[in-house]
């Protein structure tokens, strides 16, 4: 296992070393994620031009789940947003050139192309949540740092479960487009606002069956000291780590079944 | 050189239907290699219409707390911003905001140089090329999305007659418009070699200054005559988007027509410039 | 001892084709349609056929990067897709028209991370590299990032980056592809070498037959998924009657011409006879006949081209319907 780590370690810092040799396009990209990230942040202050509260939440407050939302999805897009290339590598070939190796597919083709230029966009939203919770006035007792500690990294299994997850529809499609995009940012603008902003059907769809509602949502409410509108108990804001953890195990049955296909199907 | 740009610059009555029907080859060649990315196609639109659906909701929200505070959301109503996000989104398509790398590749690539070997403007043959695109584009990427959104929301539908036409026009425009911010978007390959930066930034400013992110109105009105008349954004999607959902009445609709046209006219000689240099450059420096 | 045995392997895709405007139809159509291949320790093997017969498909189940649809394989003594990892490090691929070294990254460190990869004891990898160092001219590119090589360059380090594990086969599936003239040389030498020494088991898919021709002795040619020939290349010469030819030149037209079975005169401008000789046909005759006639100025033995004979039975071979 050691010996394991050590070796996706090396992997690693042989990436990171290989995208740091382009070094204009690495401030390109930091500049680019800022970009994006003011970009989304700019659409809800815009949206706030109009009115004074969304779904029962004030900027303020929306901001702060925002944040933590940001803050999840960027550590996953971190870590495991280049599987969203899967297309790329059936295509080319890379898929192959790791099947050769003895070591596990994943593992390989996350610390092959592992997103340091992505790195941007972490900060931001860190700094983004710092600012919220500051703006938002909230108070910090253990529980709630223990809550801005928790929702963040399970944020960040729950969409990394959904970029490996979709992922795998190349496997079957190769063509499939942006298709896979759909689910994992289109998940990410759904946590971007308060659940009650949607429609009852899209609440049920996309925060309960789809499970983003507990990325950031319900999470929040804890941190800011609200009762949900939508007259959900309270422990459902404690639900994310188990959440996240259902999404990884049923994103991995989902990868092997994938790479089962691809070897019965090839390319 | 001068010889190839001079056949396409002369215009005579010959001359103009020979442009004719090489406007209609080209034309259904960009329809017909369109239509053969079928898979691809329903794949874009089932991911336009997720986005649709998720903006709906929001756009929905902001007009019911606008109305109970007895606003309205800068002028729409509420089936009139369903329709602006679903025809938005189906616009994407057609306009073609993101994806084309087209001119990029070719540059990257070298295979630039047999372009020039043609005796056909490649602004123009990329152009003809692009309006077959967009109407294939029309038909699927356009009708799918706006057919789902009628169908789980509350859309509002155009009352005057005259708007459909000016809605058709307006889109023809932003196809030119959209099509020649990409062309120089993607010539900045002739100089800069890597794209991924000036992408970026197109991406960014289509989204955010074409209205497809939230209506330019939402914006303070020293900011959104700003993008009006300084960027070409509000001509990609914003100006056929209020069209369509007639928030205003006619002048105001033939005065973004007219908007529209003067980017398009501009643009395209800004592309016909910039391709020249770059045609001079290649013949000079030899790629 | 048997390193590779596969047999009746199959592997069948289903592909959707387009039947009328908007109907499309699945169809199965078989890529590998039933192989034997039995290769021993220290063979080198060349794998034959015309573009689609099923040669890369072949590789990739022997390679535990595709299940097969049938048939029976072990390599190694293992079971190509369960047993992945443990086969990976006792093989070494080579896909000619695809990278396994890091684009960005000088060869040496690519090196360095396959070392890593495979677990490699580096005093066993510095010996392999030193050897492949010497053999393949690496030294004066190994500190260059891989993207900026030349495709001649990249496939020396792409052979290294195969062979530094020890592997028992070494899979190359179109090594020479677009090589130039030289690096081509390079390669085929230093595969020649390799396998003289015998403890490398080596399987090549190539489309250019020189490489054939100076590496293997025995070569099996696929077509539309099926083995049609397995054997020596002598044997392939035999089976499809190819003829060497003889050039001769005389002083002047003789009078008589030699007529002997399996001799066939193709061309005579003046002096100068050209002869269609079977492999059977007694040559050793032929040219005494020939000085008897008048004054030989000239002769000359030409070996029949290995590529007319292959044509020959890529056309021989039906396609199944």
């Amino acid at each position: 296992m050691a010996e394991r780590l050590r070796i996706y370690r090396e992997l690693v810092r042989a990436q990171v070393r290989g995208q740091a040799s382009y070094r204009l396009s690495f401030t390109l990209d930091l500049l680019g994620n800022l970009l994006f990230f003011g970009s989304d942040l700019l659409a809800v202050l815009v949206v706030f031009r109009q009115v004074p509260a969304l779904g029962g939440f004030t900027l303020r407050e929306t901001l702060v789940v925002f944040g933590l939302a940001a803050t999840g999805f960027a550590l996953s897009d971190l870590f495991v947003g280049n599987i969203e290339r899967m297309k790329t590598y059936v295509r080319t070939g890379l898929l192959d050139a790791v099947l050769i190796r003895p070591l596990g597919v994943l593992g390989q083709l996350l610390a092959l192309d592992v997103g340091v230029r992505r790195i941007g966009r972490v900060v931001y939203s860190v700094l983004l949540l710092v600012v919220a919770l500051r703006a938002a006035d909230v108070p910090l007792t253990p529980v709630r740092v223990l809550m801005l500690v928790l929702t963040p990294l399970c944020g960040a299994v729950f969409f990394g479960a959904f970029f490996i997850a979709t992922s795998t529809v190349a496997f079957w499609w190769v063509e499939s487009g942006e298709l896979s995009s759909s689910l994992t940012y289109g998940g990410r603008d759904f946590t971007a606002y308060p659940m009650p902003v949607y429609g009852t059907w899209l609440r049920r769809l996309f925060g309960f069956t789809l499970g983003f509602g507990f990325v950031a949502y319900y999470p929040s409410l804890v941190v800011l000291g609200r009762a949900d509108p939508l007259g959900g108990p309270a422990w459902l804001s404690w639900t994310g780590p188990a959440v996240a953890a259902l999404a990884a195990a049923a994103a991995w049955l989902i990868w092997r079944t994938g790479v089962r296909h691809y070897r019965s199907t090839g390319s | 050189m001068g010889f190839i740009t001079a056949t396409a610059d002369r215009l005579t009555i010959r001359n103009f239907t020979e442009m004719a029907s090489l406007i209609r080859t080209l034309g259904a060649s960009g329809f017909r290699r369109f239509a053969t990315y079928r898979q691809a196609t329903v794949a874009a639109t089932v991911t336009n219409s997720v986005f649709g659906l998720l903006r709906t909701y929001v756009m929905l929200a902001v007009s019911a707390a606008a109305t109970a505070v007895g606003a309205t959301a800068a002028g729409y109503t509420g089936p009139q911003l369903v329709l602006y996000v679903w025809a938005g989104q189906g616009l994407i398509g057609v306009v073609m905001l993101w994806g084309w790398t087209d001119l990029a590749d070719r540059v990257r690539s070298g295979d630039v140089v047999i372009d020039l070997l043609r005796p056909v403007d490649p602004v123009f043959a990329f152009l003809a090329a692009d309006f077959g695109r967009a109407a294939y584009a029309m038909l699927t990427r356009f009708a799918v999305p706006m057919v789902t959104g009628a169908l789980i929301f509350d859309m509002y539908l155009p009352h005057r007659p005259a708007t459909y036409p000016l809605f058709l026009v307006s889109v023809v425009l932003a196809t030119v418009v959209c099509f020649a911010c990409r062309f120089l978007a993607n010539a900045t390959c002739y100089w800069l070699l890597d794209y991924r930066g000036v992408g970026m930034a197109w991406a960014v400013f289509s989204g955010l200054c074409g209205g497809l992110f939230f209506p330019i109105r939402f914006l303070p009105d020293w900011a959104a005559a700003l993008l009006w008349f300084g960027t070409p954004g509000p001509s990609l999607l914003q100006a056929p988007l209020d069209v369509l959902t007639e928030r205003d009445g006619w002048p105001v609709q033939l005065g973004m027509l007219g908007v529209q046209a003067a980017w398009a006219v501009l643009l395209l000689w800004l592309c016909r410039v910039v391709q020249r240099r770059a045609e001079r450059k290649l013949v000079v420096q030899g790629g | 001892m048997n390193i590779i045995e596969a047999y009746d392997l199959r592997k069948e895709f289903d592909i959707r084709v387009r039947a009328g405007r908007f109907k499309r139809e699945r169809r199965t159509v078989a890529a590998v349609a039933g192989v034997d291949l039995v290769v021993q320790r220290g063979e080198m093997l060349g794998y034959l056929g015309p573009n689609g017969a099923g040669k890369s498909t072949t590789l990739k189940m022997l390679t535990g990067v595709l299940h097969p649809s049938g048939g029976r394989v072990s390599v190694c003594g293992l079971a190509p897709v369960p047993q992945r990892t443990t086969l990976a490090r006792r093989i070494g691929v080579v896909f000619g028209q695809r990278s396994q070294l890091w684009w960005d990254l000088p060869l040496r460190d690519s090196f360095e991370l396959l070392r890593h990869i495979y677990r490699v004891p580096a005093a066993e990898h510095a010996a392999r590299l030193r050897r492949c160092r010497d053999l393949l001219d690496l030294d004066a590119f190994l500190d260059i990032p891989v993207r900026q090589l030349s495709l001649g360059q990249r496939m020396r380090g792409e052979l290294t980056a195969a062979l530094l594990h020890g592997p028992q086969i070494l899979f190359l599936d179109e090594p020479t592809i677009g090589l130039d003239v030289v690096s081509k040389q390079a390669v085929r030498g230093f595969l020649a070498e390799l396998g003289a020494k015998g403890d490398t088991t080596i399987v090549l898919t190539t489309h250019d037959l020189a490489d054939i021709e100076r590496l293997c002795r025995r070569i099996v040619v696929i077509d539309h998924g099926r083995v049609v020939h397995d054997g020596t290349i002598e044997a392939l010469h035999a089976r499809y009657g190819s003829q060497r030819r003889l050039v001769a030149e005389l002083d002047e037209v003789p009078a008589t011409l030699p007529d002997l079975p399996g001799v066939r005169l193709e061309s005579a401008e003046g002096g100068r006879l050209t002869f269609a000789v079977d492999r059977t046909a007694p040559i050793g005759t032929l040219v005494s006949q020939l000085t008897a006639t008048g004054v030989l100025r000239d002769l000359s033995v030409t070996e029949p081209e290995i590529e007319t004979v292959i044509a020959r039975l890529y056309r021989h071979t039906p396609a199944p319907r």
